[in-house]
């Protein structure tokens, strides 16, 4: 066959940049674990949220005006007087929740099957300096609009410097560049939020995945595939990240995608979580609103803030919190790397852990009553407990023999029957009569009810022992 | 171990509940209602232009979405004088405003969002006589309020019921001592028609977005469906 | 792993399938993100038509108005200017304006509903720049066939008191002349023809 145009200018590319081999090097020869469970879908739905952020980003400094004078009016002429402002304005703001929800989602998926273990601690460290990244971005983007939250938030969180003996009230001036928040800091967040951050992010990111793809994925076994090969030398229980994961993921991106839309379209502000009611009242730096809680993926770090009774402790222990994070492959001791074969000890502190991480979220939200606060010093307690007391459990606890090749557990759809027959079990069809007769219908059955709960309740000892 | 998680998991969310809140009245917001918008419109120009703007839309905006013709919306429902393309701007400057009331009575656009419909609905229904305020009106959701009770014609005169809790005298509730030139039913219409038009206002496009949003999500779950055959598809080779 | 027993069209089906759909929703995603370059409501009301009151233009006077940001001339012609523009013809590009922007009614001679008061857009039809008003004759800077007219400084193209492009300059086109109409004889809107108001 004689080669086509299309071809030849194919050719004269590939002769000239190793698209090749980046595309087999990273897709189509990629190795990857052929046991990942969906908490794998979080790593490229970030990746999703990152280009989102970036595309209604960029088409938001169009129209957006960094000027304390103009801004808060330029967001709603984005919302109202500009073409399909209100979408792009929506899926950056919401974009900027999912983000957080995704990135969470994804370190938790490191905690549970140890992914941040030898070999993998770069990976984490890395991903740790893209969620401080993440963290710095989004609290200078939400200046931006100029609300009251925007303002009184930045005020509290830049007031925060001050704590630091000696510069810190030098330090938390030069942050500001005038004595209280200004036009001048918001012009200098816009700087950073659209230019310097985004490019740290990009590049982190990019270190993030170099560092992955060269150990390769952990898996929810925790086991090296690397150690059984086959004769060409590819992993036995490796399958192409291409076409493999590749359609799996897009899957993924499909669910997102149905909840992303789903908030976009029906509850842009998420009861006053994604957009916060009081930031819809232009900044007024004479009169602080009554109650004022940072945006929701900020609320644990802030619960802990206020849980401690001292400015610098409070910092130090809300800087902690994020720094521990950074620690957490030496804190862990453990000779396994997955939950699934961990003791119950590790376990329970997990949870543990993973409650006080919401319910100092939900805390952080709320006014800070004695008896909040004292529910806060408890959570915090845990909090630091988990990671901190993890070099001695983690060492004690007898963990569970290792697989020598990865096990096959039920993925979520294979779960569908059994769901569906629990459904059919804890509801029963009852006669009901109507006025045009009688009719049948699903009702409650207690008895089933209580048989799957009681199961349910055995299951659950039973996988945390 | 379990049933401390349930005793900490409950008193969480007792600590919420901890704040004692107003009970407010509830509006009642039709979006696709344009005759009660239309309503709403009219009132807000006669009762609240006076002091209050609503810089963030146009006269343009509010006849294309509610279905109103460009001329009769200038003549009926606009001020003397105003354009189509002008936005709802009061004609008190600034200077007069500080000058009266001590400070700029504040622009509406987003009021509903930062407020919400039931608390506008229950604050313009609040106000009671209160001869201790420079205004001789007081308000039952937003005390010491700065704003005098505009609505006052049409509603009448409230006073308040007090009733004794722990020694001290508390607000029980208004009772109409005088009546207004509208019934009661129809006060609350006016009020409410005036509270749907402040939450269109608020977000224009929310009638468009959910409209949108139900095509959105029909396209994403056919997206899905197709994806998910193509994913059993390929893995049919993994075992 | 097995490659054996694969039903390879369906894959490709599948596969075409979901690469259809997933471009019709990146063309879906790509209106909004596209349309919203466009000009705003904003914009829209800033190029909202423009009411004049030519009562006070002197004769050879030439007014500017603002029009969707645009500079547009109102000029005043006088009898001897409508006499000299019967007689350059043979020196234009296009004296008909047949290849030229304008609304019907001004498409004549003197481009124009009344033939002494002449409005257009002034920006030039090469690149954009706002040409001079020259209204003297043959000033030494324009030499001799110069009979009063616009000299666009850019590149310079010359026009005639009617806005018409002459031969041998880069303009490819006569000025553009705006939608206008006569709400009374010195009430003047520009940017909305008499036809459009009545609809």
């Amino acid at each position: 066959m004689k080669p086509s145009r299309f071809t030849a200018v194919g050719n004269w590319i590939l002769d000239r940049f190793p698209l090749t081999n980046l595309w087999n090097d990273h897709m189509a020869h990629y190795y990857a674990p052929k046991n990942l469970n969906f908490w794998y879908f979080f790593g490229s739905l970030a990746l999703l949220v990152l280009v989102n952020q970036f595309l209604t980003g960029i088409l938001l400094t169009m129209n957006y005006k960094p000027d304390a004078t103009l801004a808060f009016d330029s967001v709603e002429y984005i919302m109202r007087d500009v073409n399909w402002g209100w979408l792009v304005r929506y899926m950056h703001s919401t974009g900027a929740s999912a983000f957080f929800i995704v990135v969470y989602l994804h370190m938790f998926r490191g905690m549970l099957y140890g992914s941040f273990k030898q070999p993998r601690e770069l990976i984490w460290i890395f991903g740790m300096f893209i969620f401080v990244a993440l963290m710095a971005e989004a609290f200078m983007g939400y200046l931006l609009p100029w609300g009251q939250m925007s303002y009184w938030g930045a005020q509290v969180i830049i007031s925060l410097f001050s704590a630091i003996p000696v510069i810190g009230d030098e330090l938390a001036l030069w942050i500001r560049g005038d004595y209280v928040v200004s036009d001048a800091t918001l012009n200098r967040f816009f700087a950073f939020h659209v230019i310097s951050v985004p490019l740290v992010l990009v590049l982190l990111v990019l270190l993030h995945l170099i560092a992955l793809h060269e150990s390769g994925s952990n898996n929810p076994d925790g086991i090296e595939i690397k150690e059984h090969e086959d004769e060409n030398g590819f992993p036995v229980d490796g399958i192409p990240l291409h076409p493999y994961y590749t359609v799996k993921d897009i899957v993924g991106v499909g669910v997102f995608l149905l909840f992303f839309a789903t908030v976009i379209f029906y509850m842009p502000e998420m009861g006053g979580y994604f957009l916060e009611h009081a930031n819809f009242i232009p900044a007024d730096p004479m009169k602080t609103p009554e109650h004022i809680a940072p945006v929701w993926y900020f609320t644990p770090f802030y619960a802990i803030l206020r849980a401690i009774p001292d400015k610098f402790a409070g910092v130090v222990g809300m800087g902690g919190a994020i720094v521990v994070l950074f620690l957490l492959p030496w804190l862990d001791r453990s000779p396994v790397k997955s939950i699934r074969y961990r003791g119950g000890i590790y376990k329970k502190a997990l949870l543990l852990f993973v409650i006080s991480f919401l319910a100092l979220g939900y805390l952080g939200t709320q006014p800070a009553t004695p008896l909040a606060t004292t529910f806060a010093r408890i959570f915090t307690a845990i909090y630091f407990g988990f990671f901190l007391l993890m070099p001695l459990y983690t060492r004690w606890e007898k963990t569970k023999p290792l697989p020598e090749r990865l096990t096959d557990h039920p993925s979520l759809e294979d779960r569908i029957p059994a769901l569906l027959e629990t459904f059919d079990e804890i509801t029963h069809v009852v006669p009901v009569q109507t006025e045009s007769g009688t009719a049948t219908r699903r009702k409650l059955n207690p008895e089933g009810l209580a048989r799957v709960l009681g199961r349910l309740a055995i299951n659950l000892k039973k996988k945390f022992d | 171990m379990k049933n401390l998680i349930l005793i900490l998991l409950l008193t969480a969310s007792t600590i919420s509940l901890a704040s004692e809140k107003l009970e407010l009245d509830s509006a009642d917001i039709d979006l696709s209602d344009n005759k009660s918008l239309e309503r709403g419109a009219k009132h807000y120009v006669t009762y609240c232009l006076g002091c209050h703007s609503i810089q963030h839309i146009r006269y343009l905006r509010i006849a294309l979405d509610l279905d109103i013709d460009e001329k009769k919306m200038l003549k009926d429902i606009a001020p003397e004088g105003a354009g189509i393309y002008d936005k709802l701007q009061t004609a008190m400057n600034a200077h007069d405003a500080r000058k009266w009331f001590g400070i700029q009575p504040p622009d509406l656009s987003l009021i509903a969002r930062s407020r919400g419909a039931d608390w506008l609905y229950s604050y313009l229904k609040g106000f009671y006589t209160d001869s201790s305020k420079p205004l001789g009106v007081n308000n039952i959701i937003f005390p010491d309020v700065g704003m005098p009770n505009v609505l006052w014609q049409l509603q009448g005169e409230q006073k308040p019921v007090y009733k004794t809790v722990e020694g001290k005298p508390a607000l029980e509730k208004l009772v109409l001592a005088e009546k207004g030139t509208l019934s009661e039913k129809e006060f609350d219409q006016t009020v409410n028609d005036l509270v749907n038009f402040l939450v269109y206002v608020g977000e224009p496009m929310q009638l468009e977005r959910q409209k949108m949003g139900k095509f959105v999500i029909f396209f994403i779950l056919m997206f899905l469906t197709i994806a998910y055959l193509l994913k059993k598809e390929y893995w049919k080779d993994i075992h | 792993m097995q490659i054996e027993g694969v039903d390879k069209s369906k894959r490709q089906f599948l596969s075409s399938a979901l690469t259809v759909v997933g471009t019709v929703g990146a063309g879906y995603l790509a209106v909004p993100f596209l349309a919203q370059m466009q000009p705003s409501v904003k914009a829209m009301a800033a190029g909202a038509p423009v009411d004049v009151d030519i009562s006070k233009i002197e004769p050879g006077q030439l007014i500017r108005v603002e029009w969707r940001g645009k500079p547009v001339w109102i000029l005043n012609r006088s009898e001897e200017v409508l006499e000299t523009l019967r007689t350059l013809d043979d020196q234009l590009r296009d004296p008909l304006s047949n290849n030229s922007d304008q609304p019907n009614y001004a498409k004549n001679t003197v481009r124009a509903i009344k033939p002494e008061i002449f409005i257009a857009v002034g920006l030039c039809t090469h690149l954009g720049c706002s040409p001079t008003y020259r209204p003297e004759i043959a000033p030494h800077d324009l030499g001799e066939k110069w009979k009063g007219g616009f000299f666009c400084p850019c590149h310079g193209s010359w026009f005639d008191l009617a806005g018409r492009v002459f031969t041998g300059v880069p303009a490819p086109a006569n000025l553009e002349v705006p939608p206008h109409r006569y709400v009374t004889d010195t009430h003047l809107i520009i940017g909305e023809s008499a036809s459009e108001a009545s609809a």
